[in-house]
């Protein structure tokens, strides 16, 4: 991002200890209210935190017929899991900062790509700061208890500490140079789609789409791309983030981002039922895809959400099959009898088309290319794209508390992806109770040995930070074994080139 | 060629070496390399010996290629229409014969000219992020173009040469995955059916419109890509290549030989250089008179026009102006006798004594009649050329001189194009786009090739020009000499046109023109 993106917004005085970080901060009003959607334009890289920021309460479980109301007034005071004693219990006891240090670092010992690394804080009192970069885990420890931000989100590594970024003579000279590919899915791109909730709110039905969009992003990033090191995190309220670390993933300009997400990206057909620009033959991706997504069809989408079941909503259907003819016949079928749901109008389409009811210039061929579509339109993952275009986008932590709901925004173990179940992720002000009953419960233990367990594996984040555990000692392992291989390339030229 | 720059003159027998070994490549080989291919990747800086005078003169000459290259595109001219227009032009400042054409020293010294010139200019053009992107992007469709018009087998030979990492998609391997290869490429029935194997962020475009099939970071590129996939290969390379430069370009200065020429290689940029040749004149087809520059101004171009008009408003011109003016009449041909004859009756208002005293050295100056041994030996000053007029300081108020495409605002310009008859508003429109740009030679030759599009239909059907006199001008005596031929076609070619006397020639001329202009 260039200098003149940055919030140089007039400095407000948070607090005279800060006077480091004084200089980047944007008024309160700012970072809240009046600017809002400049800097949402600007870093805002997750909608699903900054449209309630601070709503009341983690959404229940809702009963499938009633829809919880998103727009639920704030709650005059702070949630109990919002505030800064909370957040600093949350950083001084439980955060693993210990592996999210290594994930970004690469290596067990400090290196550029984490002291040069952004990463920006949102501060209770709501203020955004950017540009913050660590030399050492513990640092980052420390600021963070000390600060206890509302969320922080990760930056690229950028060519100086970006802390240096103003006693550069060349603006131009401060550049990213490195970064996970991210991407973003979220459960509001579904709500043209979705029956059972919309906005904010999630329900184990729609939670099925992020399963789906997990399942095939996840595969064309691995059998198409060969990355190996793809990091699913739950976004804390209703969705995911995928963070890939691959070395090969980190070091792709922004041609290569852009092209790899619009790769993934389906253009979907728009509501008047106009062909979707799918070629055929299918992409073999779209191909695996589809093949993939077909069995969630049948059930996530035909029987759980129902999608066409009123007269008005079957219209949606309809505007999707591109033959006048057929459409006639179906409208005059379901008229008759209302009250068909989605699976029965679903097999309606062959029924009546296999009756005859096509135009002389539609064929079966081009029926059943239509229904792909249609599938495609249902199933399909709706990636946040722009998200994924970008060295320089900022996302958000793993690991922290989102702060509309207090849950933890745990990774997502891919091998069990179906069990996932967002509504069992713990909150922070429950992982607290968590440790105090464990105290309570090993009175008898000595304080020897109930040293030997640390706070987090008190508490139901253990199997996530355990997981995330693995996952970057994999990470690591892979990097330095590349890394030898690297340095055993550089020295065989190195030889070359002093001979000559 | 330099006279009217500033840069010193350059001993030809001092020798520049593009010494690698002050840069960063470090496999340089130090002797003259063979050149097997017509094409070149430009990986390697020359390294052979080069005299001053051929490291620049080449460099100009292809940089006069990129210039008509860029024209081309200010002008929209579609991909067939570049590469008829650029054929003479290529073949007259930069000719590449394939090896079967042209074997031997005369083939390797085209080679080798191609080589150096490249090298030079990316030397010239680092200086910048704005140069740098320009000359890659040209440089990128100079090797397209030249790409394309390779001989079939000898392309397959240099494309098959290139350190580039892709493999050939083998039997075995494309059979297990016919099907997805034909889906993912497009690939119909009658195409051929092979690929290439390459890391897929060597072809972003066709991964993002999902052209290529993807298996473990590898993309499989259909043979039909391949062409463009080498072009945008090239660009890439080329910018990386610049950006290097660009790092290591303060070091360059060190050598002072090289410097001067490289700072008037990339001012040159701005408008290409040309040079002021005997042939502007008209000379050898009638002799211009005092009389007739009244009639021949509506030939001048608009830098000359402008300063004709105040001339004859105020019966006087400033320093810069008269200068400016009395070189392009004295390109045009006008003797010195009649130049004097000139200033003294439009001087008119200025008694004899005064004009003798302040004005007549100057003008005698001008022709090399009078002052030092090099001004006279050198005829006096070289009428200025396009680049000169844009790239030397701006006239102050009062003064005239220089070029109105980039002297005037926007607004005043089209005032000044419609009160010397252009109102054609399509064009007025082309010609603020064009300054708005800062493209303002284009400006000038987009009204020059208005006002005589109908002879210029003509001389390009009947090819009664060779194509290399119909380039972007780039003079304002290429613009009259041009012009006048153009309204003169007729008498020039059954040899009417007699000594011209008077506005005889004019009233012949708005005649003709009165439709156009
Ligand atoms: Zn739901």
């Amino acid at each position: 991002m260039e200098d003149s993106d940055m919030t140089d917004a007039p400095a407000a005085p948070l607090g005279n200890e800060e006077e480091e970080q004084v200089t980047d901060l944007p008024t309160p009003q700012d970072a809240t209210a009046g600017a809002s959607t400049k800097l949402e334009d600007m870093f805002g890289d997750d909608s699903d935190d900054d449209d309630d920021e601070f709503s009341s309460s983690a959404p229940a479980r809702p009963a499938a017929s009633s829809q919880p109301d998103p727009q639920s007034a704030p709650a005059p005071s702070k949630p109990r899991y919002a505030e800064p004693d909370t957040l600093r219990q949350f950083y001084s006891r439980l955060f693993p900062f210990r592996p999210l240090f290594q994930w970004l670092n690469h290596s067990p010992t400090p290196q550029p790509d984490f002291q040069n690394r952004e990463f920006a804080f949102v501060l209770p009192g709501g203020a955004y700061i950017r540009y913050q970069s660590f030399a050492s885990a513990d640092l980052f420890r420390k600021q963070c208890i000390q600060m206890t931000p509302e969320r922080f989100e990760i930056g690229p590594q950028y060519s100086i500490n970006p802390r240096d970024r103003k006693t550069l003579r060349k603006a131009s000279a401060f550049r990213p140079v490195m970064k996970e590919l991210v991407f973003d899915i979220d459960m509001t791109d579904y709500d043209p789609i979705r029956t059972c909730c919309s906005g904010a709110a999630i329900c184990p039905k729609c939670w099925q789409f992020i399963t789906m969009a997990i399942k095939v992003v996840d595969a064309a990033l691995r059998e198409d791309f060969g990355f190996q090191h793809i990091l699913w995190v739950y976004s804390g309220r209703r969705g995911a983030h995928a963070w890939i670390s691959d070395k090969r993933a980190r070091e792709m300009d922004d041609t290569k981002r852009r092209a790899l997400a619009n790769y993934l990206v389906l253009v979907s057909g728009n509501e008047q039922g106009k062909k979707t620009g799918i070629k055929r033959p299918l992409h073999p991706h779209i191909d695996r895809s589809l093949k993939i997504l077909n069995p969630y069809f049948q059930t996530d989408v035909l029987a759980d959400q129902d999608p066409w079941h009123s007269a008005e909503r079957a219209e949606k259907l309809l505007a999707l099959l591109p033959d006048k003819t057929l459409t006639t016949a179906l409208q005059k079928k379901w008229d008759s009898s209302p009250n068909r749901s989605s699976n029965q109008k679903w097999s309606d389409i062959d029924t009546v088309a296999e009756a005859g009811n096509l135009s002389a210039t539609f064929t079966a061929k081009q029926l059943v290319e239509a229904k792909q579509d249609i599938r495609l339109e249902y199933t399909y993952p709706r990636l946040d794209a722009e998200v994924s275009k970008k060295l320089n986008h900022l996302l958000k932590s793993p690991f922290v508390v989102h702060p509309g709901t207090g849950r933890v925004c745990v990774p997502i173990d891919t091998r069990s992806l179906e069990d996932f179940d967002p509504f069992s992720v713990p909150t922070v002000t429950q992982l607290l109770q968590e440790i105090d009953a464990w105290d309570a419960e090993h009175v008898g233990m000595t304080e020897e040995d109930r040293a030997k367990v640390q706070d987090w594996q008190r508490t139901s984040l253990k199997p996530y930070v355990e997981y995330f555990r693995g996952y970057v000692a994999g990470l690591l392992k892979a990097e330095s074994a590349a890394g030898k291989r690297g340095r055993e390339e550089e020295g065989v030229a190195g030889s070359e080139s002093m001979e000559f | 060629m330099l006279a009217a720059t500033a840069a010193p003159r350059i001993d030809a027998k001092k020798r520049a070496v593009l010494d690698p070994r002050k840069r960063q490549f470090a496999k340089a080989q130090y002797a003259e390399c063979e050149y097997s291919h017509r094409m070149n990747f430009y990986t390697t800086p020359p390294t052979g010996d080069v005299s001053l005078e051929e490291f620049e003169e080449w460099g100009i000459a292809r940089l006069k290629v990129l210039a008509e290259l860029e024209a081309c595109q200010f002008r929209n001219k579609s991909p067939a229409e570049t590469e008829e227009y650029m054929k003479p032009v290529l073949d007259k400042y930069m000719r590449l014969s394939s090896t079967g054409a042209r074997s031997g020293e005369a083939g390797q010294l085209e080679r080798k000219r191609d080589h150096y010139s490249h090298w030079t200019l990316r030397l010239a053009f680092s200086s910048t992020a704005d140069l740098r992107q320009r000359f890659a992007r040209l440089e990128a469709q100079l090797f397209k173009l030249r790409l394309q018009h390779d001989n079939a087998t000898e392309r397959k030979e240099f494309i098959a040469s290139l350190p580039m990492s892709w493999e050939v998609v083998g039997e075995e391997e494309k059979r297990l995955w016919l099907d997805d290869l034909k889906a993912a490429t497009g690939c119909r029935r009658d195409d051929d059916e092979s690929w290439f194997k390459v890391e897929w962020e060597k072809v972003p475009e066709l991964v993002e419109r999902r052209q290529c099939l993807l298996k473990r970071g590898k993309a499989y590129v259909h043979v039909r890509e391949q062409l463009s996939m080498v072009v945008n290969e090239f660009s890439r390379t080329l910018e990386s290549g610049l950006e290097l430069a660009a790092r290591h370009l303060p070091r360059l200065d060190e050598d002072n030989r090289l410097g001067p020429i490289l700072h008037h290689l990339s001012q040159s940029f701005v408008a290409p250089d040309a040079g002021y040749s005997e042939s502007s004149s008209i000379g050898d087809i009638t002799v211009p008179t005092a009389a007739s520059i009244d009639g021949l101004s509506q030939h001048f171009p608009l830098c000359m026009q402008n300063l004709h008009r105040e001339l004859r408003k105020n019966s006087h011109l400033k320093h810069f102006g008269r200068l400016q003016y009395t070189l392009f009449l004295k390109g045009i041909g006008l003797s010195l006798q009649e130049c004097i004859v000139f200033w003294r009756k439009s001087f008119k208002l200025i008694a004899d004594d005064k004009f003798k005293s302040e004005y007549l050295y100057n003008i005698r100056h001008s022709y090399g009649d009078v002052g030092g041994d090099a001004n006279r030996r050198g005829r006096g000053y070289t009428p200025y050329s396009c680049q000169k007029l844009l790239t030397e300081a701006p006239p102050s108020a009062g003064q005239t001189h220089g070029c109105p495409y980039r002297t005037y605002s926007p607004d005043n310009l089209v005032g000044l194009l419609q009160s010397v008859g252009v109102s054609d508003r399509a064009l007025l429109q082309g010609v603020r786009e064009d300054v708005g740009k800062q493209r303002f030679h284009i400006a000038c030759n987009r009204v020059f090739e208005h006002a005589h599009r109908g002879s210029l239909k003509k001389v390009k059907d009947e090819n009664m020009w060779p194509a290399s006199e119909l380039d972007t001008i780039l003079h304002p005596n290429t613009y009259f000499k041009r012009s006048f031929l153009l309204k003169n076609l007729g008498n020039v070619r059954s040899g009417d046109l007699g000594v011209v006397g008077g506005d005889g020639v004019g009233t012949q001329e708005s005649a003709a023109g009165a439709g156009e202009l």
